[in-house]
């Protein structure tokens, strides 16, 4: 245990983008609560720590691990096995970690193609095409970076994970009180959720949260939202055509974009004992399609001009489909 | 053969963590280093097959600091594509979201990462050198204020953004929602206080550093001083604008080479691929690649808040230019390649940027609900630039008649400094390890030093809390014993 006395914590960012990160930063004052109940041992956006120290120190010893962004490479693989083995309770948090976030739409395409494009774009002057290398012989001496894997996983699919917080970030109300939660529990006045629970959200969906008026829904055309002449700023977005995914995505933002005009991208994930989001989210849009006749639905649905991003945009990773065979290929 | 090696791993994290590899020679002096970036994601291969509205959403996620350069950049190619132009309450409202946004990513940047440098010293004692050794010595209120900034900027990217991380507002042809008075005035409100943080955060500058000789004296040394190219978006008079404009060229003599517009940037920049790193290195492509070396004829260039100003003729605030014409008194004249002074252009910039957010919230066009158009052109091909605060953001995108993706092409803000990152820790290295130096934790930071003054994005990381990053060298002798290693405790 710390030597203070104080249980430990720790937050770790994987193939993320940081946002989780100013997310809790953004808790503001909240911050000190963290402070005053735990010893933070390893957090490398806001304080000195290695990983030696981690490794060093005995396994379980860590209460709480926080742990953002998929696992992209071997390296990020390699630091969740550590921090697994050092937590007692290990978080998915936010979006990446979760379910693969936004870069697990990598996974519909190959890691060979991310290669090709990324070092044969228009302003990229290669002739020699070289690639980057896991291992490079400098002529001082051995380079590395790490292997980049074939497909990008979630965090629960390298190593057990006890809670999840969804969320692209996580909101910081909701991470607030996820941090009182635990405090409480650790002044034994509340009792941790059954482990595999989803924590930080709600328990139904988007919509349920959402403001605006909500009539019986009957679609004849799918719309993108800049060919709105003027967005209805109190009717349900579904209603008027635009793709909205408030209908699959669990609650917990307070229907944050959908406040502003903007559809639901699906950040938060599958609502509550959904097994595949898109699956759903496509039986949701199915429903509200005001027609019977095949011609006319098929019509209708290539008003959705990318069915694969609109119904995985978040969450390709931890889908029934994960990544394509294309992908796995490359495994 | 005596080589030596010494590792700094991880010097901090944002995509995975940077490694700095520094070769020793026989003699014990540093032969060469290599700065690595271990990761890729992909961004530019994924995001084909996704329709181009979704770009100012799904580039965000490339950087969570600063995800509102990428949905403005974003928005701005979108608009391009779709051959749109927003109305001017849209421009000005995704203008002021980012003025605010600079005003909280500068003041964060300045406290957190550089301050603690200037204030402590860069040989203070570690546990000192830090935000909260900062606050300690300049006054708690100062802390508070901070605070302030970061929650102000936040609440404003909030109220036209949507969200305080990822905005979802920018569409092609404008915003999906506008403000309203009540609103308006909250953010003029917050922008008056700004104006007088960043005049009280100069002042904090002028007092401490340039009231110090010794701080003075290590900003004009040889150590972090590259004699580069700049480059950096000026509006029609040439001065410096964040959100909109044609980006300036400046040679490292101060002559303005050109000036290109966003449709034009293949023509000036390209970019190279080394096999030991996932990073490329962008160089202006008229000058050519000559390695990474400093000179006019090295195509190597800098974007930065230094380079922003010594890329522009001017800021186009009142206050702001006031300090501009300071800046390159005290310095000597333009322009200023001394790495370190680009901790003073971005206070420079942060009193701009909240000049700016005051101007736009008092805009009688703001509050205007015009703030949409429809396109009506079929999509093809479009550039957005802006300046991110790490440096110019391109992204390219062409489309399908439907506007869905079929190539992207993007040049990430801190990507632009990959080179002369790269070149400031060598020749810091070089200048402060010398046969028989012991590598202790102060010769380490002012190592680090070379590279915070750029606020790389892959050290974005420490834009908070103690503003320390993890550090360990490790010093191996050429059968990979470990003879020395030094750590920040």
């Amino acid at each position: 245990m710390a030597t203070n006395g104080k249980p430990k914590f720790a937050m770790y960012w994987a193939a993320a983008c940081g946002g989780c990160e100013i997310s809790v930063l953004n808790i503001h004052e909240k911050i000190l609560d963290v402070d005053a109940n735990f010893d933070v041992v390893f957090w490398p956006v806001a304080m000195d720590s290695k990983y030696k120290d981690v490794e060093a120190m005995p396994d379980q010893s860590i209460l709480l691990t926080l742990f953002n962004g998929g696992i992209r490479n071997e390296e990020n693989e390699e630091i969740a096995h550590l921090l697994r083995k050092k937590s007692q309770l290990l978080v998915a948090f936010g979006s990446c970690a979760s379910e693969g976030g936004i870069p697990a739409l990598a996974n519909l395409g190959t890691r060979q193609s991310i290669f090709e494009t990324a070092y044969f774009t228009v302003s990229t002057e290669n002739p020699a095409q070289v690639y980057p290398q896991s291992t490079y012989e400098a002529p001082e001496g051995e380079l590395h970076i790490p292997r980049i894997y074939p497909v990008l996983k979630t965090l629960d699919q390298v190593v057990p994970v006890d809670y999840y917080m969804p969320g692209c970030p996580p909101e910081p109300h909701q991470i607030s009180a996820v941090i009182d939660l635990v405090i409480q529990v650790l002044q034994g006045k509340a009792e941790l959720p059954p482990k595999g629970s989803v924590i930080g959200a709600g328990m139904s969906t988007v919509c349920d949260e959402c403001t605006r008026k909500r009539n019986e829904k009957k679609l004849k055309k799918f719309v993108r939202i800049q060919d709105v002449e003027t967005i209805d700023p109190e009717l349900c977005l579904l209603e008027q055509g635009i793709p909205c995914n408030g209908p699959a995505t669990r609650s917990g933002c307070n229907a944050r974009c959908p406040s502003v005009g903007a559809q639901c991208v699906g950040c938060y994930g599958p609502a509550e004992g959904v097994i595949d989001y898109g699956a759903r989210l496509m039986s949701s849009f199915a429903s509200v399609i005001d027609s019977n006749d095949p011609e006319e639905v098929d019509r209708i649905l290539n008003g959705i001009p990318d069915p694969a991003g609109q119904f995985y945009r978040f969450n390709l990773a931890k889908s029934i489909l994960r990544a394509s065979r294309y992908a796995w290929k490359g495994e | 053969m005596d080589k030596q090696r010494i590792t700094i791993d991880p010097i901090t994290r944002l995509e995975g963590h940077g490694k700095i590899e520094i070769f020793l020679n026989e003699k014990g002096e540093v032969e060469n280093t290599y700065f690595q970036i271990p990761e890729l994601r992909g961004f530019e291969r994924f995001c084909v097959g996704r329709p181009v509205e979704e770009m100012p959403i799904l580039t965000n996620r490339i950087c969570g600091v600063c995800p509102e350069a990428h949905h403005m950049a974003a928005a701005k190619a979108a608009d391009a594509v779709y051959h749109v132009d927003p109305p001017s309450t849209a421009k000005k409202l995704r203008e002021l979201l980012y003025s605010a946004f600079y005003v909280t990513d500068h003041a964060t940047h300045f406290y957190a990462l550089a301050g603690p440098d200037f204030v402590m010293g860069p040989d203070a004692p570690v546990a000192e050198r830090n935000i909260l050794g900062v606050i300690h010595k300049v006054g708690l209120e100062t802390g508070g204020k901070v605070i302030q900034a970061r929650k102000y900027g936040h609440d404003v990217i909030e109220k036209i953004g949507g969200r305080k991380v990822h905005p979802c507002t920018a569409i092609p042809g404008g915003q999906t929602t506008g403000i309203t008075e009540e609103q308006r005035q909250e953010i003029e409100k917050m922008g008056r206080w700004a104006v007088e943080f960043a005049q009280f955060s100069l002042g904090l500058f002028n007092d401490i550093v340039l009231g110090n000789k010794a701080y003075v004296d290590l900003i004009l040394g040889d150590i972090y001083t590259h004699a580069t190219y700049y480059i950096g978006v000026v509006d029609d008079q040439n001065l410096v604008n964040f959100y909109d404009g044609n980006v300036s060229v400046v040679a490292p003599d101060g002559e303005r080479i050109g000036k290109y517009a966003p449709s034009e940037y293949r023509d000036w920049i390209a970019e190279r691929v080394e096999p030991w790193t996932y990073l490329k290195f962008p160089y202006l492509k008229k000058v050519g690649w000559k390695g990474f070396v400093d000179g006019k004829d090295s195509g190597v260039y800098c974007a930065t808040p230094l380079s922003r100003l010594n890329a522009a003729d001017g800021m186009a605030t009142p206050l702001a230019q006031e300090q501009y014409e300071k800046f390159y008194s005290v310095l000597g004249g333009k322009p200023v390649h001394q790495r370190l002074a680009t901790h003073w252009a971005r206070l420079i910039e942060l009193l701009y940027a909240a000049e700016r957010w005051v101007e736009l919230a008092t805009d009688p066009e703001i509050t205007s609900t015009n703030f949409h158009t429809v396109p009506t052109e079929t999509p093809t091909e479009g550039v957005g630039i802006v300046e991110a605060p790490r440096g110019t953001l391109t992204h390219h995108y062409w489309t399908d008649e439907r506007g869905v993706l079929t190539r992207v092409n993007l040049i990430v803000g801190t990507t632009n400094n990959y080179a002369p990152i790269s070149m400031s820790v060598k020749k810091a290295a070089q200048n402060l390890i010398k046969k028989g130096t012991k590598v202790t934790e102060p010769v380490l930071n002012m190592i680090e030093m070379a590279f915070r003054a750029y606020d790389p994005c892959f050290g974005c990381a420490t834009h908070s809390l103690p503003g320390q990053m993890p550090l360990q060298v490790t010093i191996h002798d050429v059968d990979g014993e470990v003879i020395d290693v030094v750590r920040r405790d």
